[in-house]
């Protein structure tokens, strides 16, 4: 499998090396980084290139790295106070309408997209990430060309993350309610969402009304850190 | 002379043939569809942020709920995913237990969907013989886990327990003779492995039934024959996975290609279409059960003889034994733990990939070290199927689009997720 993998990666060398930014393999899974401009291109000569062959888009999914790393109760140091249920909610996600956004990671930048790539000829996978440059207005181009089942996909992070496919001739939303506002799967988007519905007995119609539940946090976000994974070269560098 | 246009029918989303929720916009000239297209999303439950905000071990419930009739299944795509971040070595009594009931699933799934396919299209009876057959495999469920569809079964690391050692039995009462409940109990008299090794000696028999009752089938075959036919080109590009690629020529099971848990091992055939129209799609499938039932006896037989673990040893993933628990501060301390918070797994990305029934079922998880997952992402094989229901039904008459809808086997839990 492994031996599988570094065939994969010199060919990807060969083939594309002046565009790939930068290659990582973890779990025997091989991930390539690619700049936006050049995503067009990387995809139809992976797809066309008769050494790499990736026939299947498998999947394609945006990602919000604005929280990355957040924790909501410190566990590196010796608290003196616990963590007791619901208290502070400082995850993004569990804010509510109006309250201020805590500070977001830099370094990288907010919005990804993540590809899924599957050669049959081959037998093997492949993972291209893409930042989006602008975090107001991210956007990628689209593969829709390259890979037909890109559409749906593409219309799914959109809708879930705002991601904009410059090329996709029908970008409408696709999984939330028709006349939906936000994006929900984005990191300061509210579990329990802004608004909810109901049906009005006086107006005699179904209205919205902003939430009434609570976001709380029954399990805090920890980061432990395990002896067993720990990797000694990357410490040293 | 009256101009002729074209009409809109709205299709759902309340709609027997639809289902579940699909609802879709046809464009039609006469009885002919120029476009289709589907809306989706009102069965959205947004499952992959609810996953974010809880422990990795409490989702393993939720992704029952995805494909409702595959529920095994999808765990085993989750727990792959987060046993390839952990590292964690799965016992290998658990991982024949996830291979048969992966095909246990399998079966369960092609029979609701040979049973729905067929109502759609006008079968009425291979609905009942369907379900019959159902009924004896949501037993086993009941008994595994104690729920009869969603059940929680499969652990990372693991499975929750292992199989019984005696099978349930039907009781009599007011609505159920004597002489039935002793029909009814007939092979359910010894351990759970001697009922699912009575059912595959009988399911054989079943299948042949329902082959009798459709492949020759004039209506059946006037039904499904040349009806959205797909190139093995345009399958790829459709990103096909599972019965509706290799209905189309394509010879590609994860099984067998980049086998997970001991499927390299077992021996089975994996059947291909030729035409890439519906009926090579419900011949595979008719295939695939007789070959799930293969793989089922081979790990009964495997099972029967090889007792052991079947959960790993990992007090970090894994729950101590209960006798343990009451006796051994460390091991209350990491039962303690493991409940209340959970466990992390070590920062990166992976996706966990299986042969699920309808096709490629993916779990991608990407964690940076924390107790519940950074971001989950679910791969449905029905998402990129439904997607292609567009181009599949083109040209085609309107009640062919029920007829293509059975065929692509669609199940909302997991398009709207």
């Amino acid at each position: 499998m492994t031996t599988r993998i570094q065939q994969l990666s010199e060919r990807l060398n060969a083939v594309l090396s002046s565009k790939i930014e930068q290659q990582i393999e973890n779990v025997g899974e091989l991930t390539i980084e690619v700049a936006a401009a050049n995503l067009f291109a990387v995809c139809l000569q992976l797809r066309d290139d008769e050494s790499l062959a990736f026939e299947q888009l498998i999947d394609l999914c945006g990602v919000d790295y604005s929280a990355y790393g957040q924790v909501e109760w410190e566990t590196d140091v010796a608290t003196s106070s616990g963590f007791s249920r619901g208290v502070e909610a400082s995850e993004n996600g569990r804010l509510k309408f109006g309250d201020d956004v805590t500070e977001t990671n830099n370094d990288r930048p907010r919005f990804a997209v993540v590809y899924h790539l599957l050669s049959v000829k081959y037998n093997c996978r492949l993972r291209i990430r893409v930042y989006a440059e602008d975090e107001a207005m991210p956007i990628v181009a689209s593969v829709m060309d390259v890979w037909r089942v890109a559409d749906w996909f593409e219309r799914e992070a959109f809708d879930l993350y705002g991601i904009h496919f410059e090329g996709h001739p029908d970008l409408r939303r696709i999984l939330t309610d028709y006349g939906f506002v936000g994006h929900p799967f984005r990191k300061d988007f509210p579990l329990s969402g802004n608004v909810e519905m109901r049906y009005d007995e006086e107006q005699k119609r179904v209205i919205y009304q902003p939430v009434s539940i609570e976001p709380r946090v029954l399990v805090p976000r920890v980061i432990r850190k395990d002896n067993r994974y720990f990797n000694p070269e990357e410490d040293e560098a | 002379m009256p101009e002729i246009r074209n009409f809109t029918l709205n299709f759902g989303p309340q709609h027997p043939a639809a289902h579940g929720v699909l609802r879709l916009m046809l464009e039609m000239d006469g009885e002919v569809i120029q476009r289709a297209d589907p809306h989706i999303g009102l069965l959205h439950r947004a499952t992959e942020k609810l996953a974010e905000s809880k422990p990795y071990n409490q989702s393993i419930g939720y992704m029952d709920r995805l494909d409702y009739v595959s529920m095994m299944c999808n765990e085993h795509g989750y727990c792959l995913a987060m046993e390839k971040l952990l590292k964690v070595d799965v016992p290998i009594r658990a991982q024949y237990i996830r291979v048969m009931f992966d095909e246990i699933t399998r079966i369960l799934n092609h029979l609701l969907w040979i049973g729905a396919h067929g109502l759609d299209v006008g079968a009425m009876t291979i609905f009942l013989y369907a379900f019959r057959e159902r009924e004896d495999l949501m037993d086993l469920y009941e008994a595994v886990s104690g729920a009869r569809l969603h059940a929680t079964y499969y652990r990372p690391g693991g499975v929750n327990r292992d199989l019984p050692d005696v099978m349930p039995q039907y009781k009599s009462s007011k609505f159920r003779s004597k002489k039935e409940t002793d029909r009814l109990n007939e092979g359910r008299s010894g351990s759970m492995l001697d009922f699912i090794e009575d059912f595959t000696q009988r399911f054989p028999g079943y299948v042949d039934e329902y082959e009798t009752l459709l492949t020759d089938n004039r209506i059946w075959k006037q039904r499904l024959v040349d009806i959205g036919i797909v190139t093995p080109e345009r399958a790829l590009q459709l990103g096909f996975t599972g019965p509706m690629l290799r209905g189309s020529g394509i010879e590609w099971d994860l099984r067998r290609k980049q086998p997970y848990e001991v499927y390299d091992k077992l021996d089975f055939d994996i059947p291909v279409g030729t035409n890439g129209d519906s009926y090579d799609r419900y011949l595979v499938r008719m295939e695939e059960m007789r070959q799930s039932n293969r793989i089922i006896k081979q790990c009964v037989d495997w099972l029967r003889i090889n007792p052991g673990e079947v959960m790993a040893d990992d007090l970090k993933v894994a729950p101590p034994k209960r006798e343990a628990m009451k006796a051994d501060m460390e091991s209350l301390i990491h039962h303690f733990k493991l409940f209340t918070e959970g466990f992390c797994l070590p920062e990166g990305e992976a996706y966990g990939a299986i042969e699920h029934p309808k096709g490629e079922f993916g779990v991608y998880i990407i964690s940076d070290g924390a107790n519940k997952p950074y971001r989950l992402k679910i791969r449905a094989p029905g998402f990129a199927h439904l997607s292609a229901l567009d181009e599949m039904s083109r040209g085609h008459m309107l009640a062919d689009v029920v007829a293509i809808i059975g065929t692509q086997d669609i199940v909302f839990g997991e398009i709207d997720r």
